[in-house]
């Protein structure tokens, strides 16, 4: 029970680990992927991904359009169960547990991993209840001032807001939702956060904010982010996975690759696979 | 970026009048279609107000009041408003039905054949006759449950129109449903919010607008119908005792369509207007229905910033 921050604000995050019989290994890395496949009716979108990702580090994943990055990210807190169509082969284990194992509860998951979308998603509500949502299907009753202030602050948004955060979140610019939806992310104090493309809607001025506001919060969350935007994966994290789709000749389908994970800096500077070195020099994707 | 540069005149640029020929006709027969509909409601009502003029600007509010009669001059439609009235209520009391069927269909139910079918036939019901649906209530409210609805009464006929604008209710909430956009639910499961708690506070208060226009349409249709209200047994003309509530929704009843067919074939003579003006009534009625859902759809879209 020890392996999260101290600073824990809500006290229900253990619901996980009790659930399941089998006991933590707090050396292990916060996700552990083999073997992964994941399906979308007949096709193999993703083969084989074997990964890591360690604890109060900024993974990035980067490749071409279309190799299952998301598809990946999205397995680490079971947002591919919504879709109908979609299935899970191999392991996603997550501080040692299985989070496909049938006595885990997706709920659960998705409050300890939280997730930023690609597309700026602030709910029709005022910009407080977008921030104190995730707080109240948590159960948390009375007063979230406090969380909220602490939230908004974290997502260095609360000297634009706080005058009016009654005010609609609707009626913000795409960067201030998109840090708002951080902000909405933070509010459960989850362990993890999964950014998939959180800054491709965004200006300049604004992806920087949202960088600087990652590597803030870098200590207190593991985050993994998919990006576009090498120079972005270079700037902000610690290691970076490429993908690639590669073409199976046996069924003529395109389905995603690993092709390596590694310290970023070695990824753009000195890559061990020819296809990453080519995409990262932009010859290729 | 190369470094020839291009040379553009004026004459490129310049606005054309008359290029988009087609777009600019297409635009007039909009706007013809939209004037045309809207003379020809205008004439409508200008004709059954012009007909009902002599009854409201005499006695109107004596018409509203007075029940049946076979005295021209005394006869009113106030058992038609009520019945119109006690049936529209019953048919809102069943919309939580519809509504519920509709967030059934698009949330939980599995897409299988089973649950196409059921869609199909939603869609199907929704064109079948009002006179069929007359008999279904003549069948079922009338006779096999005349315990509860004490036989043709206007609990029978609340409960046939309710069932005859159910499927409308249940596609224009589905509709309403499925157009709440992805990444709203997404966001909110993402938040760790189970199934529940995701339609509950994002689906259905997104969803409300659509769904409140589906039913206003429901509740137009129900208070119109008249051909139902004839097979389950609606009088053209009673008179009313001094029966309590309860007596009067047991006993035999009216609605505003049925004044008015039953105006309508009484001698024109005697009889000039008093069909209009019941028209006149229900038309009010509906405006009146209408105007709430606006009034209704308005606030909630503030509410959710929009
Ligand atoms: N809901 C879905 N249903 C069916 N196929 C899907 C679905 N989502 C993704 N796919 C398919 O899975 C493959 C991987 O998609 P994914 O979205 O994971 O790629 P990506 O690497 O995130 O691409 P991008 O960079 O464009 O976001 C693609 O071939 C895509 O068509
Ligand atoms: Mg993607």
């Amino acid at each position: 029970m020890q392996m999260t921050e101290p600073t824990t604000r809500i006290e229900t995050n253990a619901t996980v680990r009790e659930r399941d019989p089998v006991a933590p290994d707090p050396s292990s890395e916060v996700f552990a992927v083999r073997d992964l496949n994941v399906y979308y009716g007949d096709l193999r979108a993703v083969a084989d991904v074997n990964l890591d990702v360690y604890e109060r580090q900024i993974t990035a994943f980067i490749g071409p359009s279309g190799c299952g990055k998301s598809t990946v990210l999205r397995c680490f807190n079971r947002m591919n169960d919504l879709i109908d169509i979609a299935r899970v082969d191999g392991s996603v284990r997550y501080r040692g547990i299985d989070l496909y194992d049938a006595a885990v509860d997706p709920v659960a998951v998705r409050r300890r991993i939280g997730m930023v979308f690609q597309k700026p998603n602030p709910f029709p509500k005022s910009i407080y209840d977008n921030v104190a949502y995730g707080p109240r299907v948590a159960g948390q009753k009375g007063n979230l001032d406090e969380v909220v202030e602490q939230s908004l602050r974290n997502a260095g948004l609360w000297d634009e807001v706080k005058d009016r955060l009654d005010d609609s979140a609707l009626g913000m610019s795409g960067g201030q939702q998109q840090r708002l939806c951080i902000a909405r992310a933070i509010a459960v104090n989850p362990d993890v956060l999964l950014m998939d493309e959180p800054c491709s809607a965004l200006d300049p001025i604004a992806t920087g904010r949202i960088e600087e506001l990652m590597k803030e919060i870098q200590n207190d969350y593991t985050i993994v982010i998919v990006t576009h935007n090498m120079q972005q994966a270079a700037r902000v994290s610690d290691r970076t996975a490429f993908f690639t789709a590669e073409l199976d000749e046996s069924t003529g389908q395109r389905r995603g690759r690993l092709v390596e994970l590694d310290d970023t800096g070695t990824i753009f500077s000195n890559p061990s696979d020819e296809r990453t070195e080519a995409y990262v020099t932009g010859r290729f994707g | 970026m190369a470094g020839t540069s291009t040379t553009v005149d004026l004459g490129d640029l310049r606005a054309r009048r008359g290029a988009d020929v087609r777009g600019q006709i297409f635009l007039v027969l909009l706007v013809a279609s939209v004037i045309l509909a809207f003379a020809m409601v205008g004439a409508v009502f200008y004709d059954v107000t012009l007909d009902a003029w002599d009854i409201i600007s005499q006695r109107f509010w004596d018409f509203l009041r007075m029940p049946s009669s076979s005295d021209p001059t005394k006869a009113g439609v106030a058992q038609g408003i009520r019945g119109s009235l006690l049936i529209a209520l019953i048919v809102v009391a069943t919309f939580p039905i519809g509504i519920a069927g509709a967030i059934y269909l698009e949330e939980y139910a599995d897409d299988t054949w089973s649950t196409r079918l059921i869609q199909v036939t939603v869609r199907n019901l929704a064109g079948v006759p009002s006179i069929v649906y007359g008999l279904l209530g003549l069948a079922v409210f009338v006779q096999s449950l005349r315990g509860l609805t004490g036989g043709s009464s206007v609990i029978a006929a609340g409960l046939t129109l309710a069932v005859l604008v159910l499927p409308v209710v249940v596609i224009t909430s589905a509709e309403a449903v499925r157009a709440v956009p992805p990444s709203l639910r997404e966001g909110a499961y993402g938040l760790g919010a189970t199934q529940w708690e995701v339609i509950r506070t994002q689906v259905v208060p997104a969803a409300l607008p659509g769904i409140l226009t589906g039913t206003v349409l429901a509740v137009a249709r129900a208070l119109g119908e008249a051909a139902p209200l004839l097979v389950i047994g609606a009088a053209g003309f009673y008179t009313t005792g001094n029966l309590d509530f309860l007596e009067q929704t047991q006993g035999a009843f009216t609605a505003l369509p049925m004044n008015i067919a039953n105006f309508a074939r009484l001698p024109a003579e005697t009889w000039r207007g008093h069909a209009a003006a019941a028209s006149v009534v229900l038309l009010v009625l509906v405006f009146i229905v209408n105007l709430v859902a606006i009034i209704a759809r308005a606030r909630i879209s503030k509410k959710l910033g929009r």
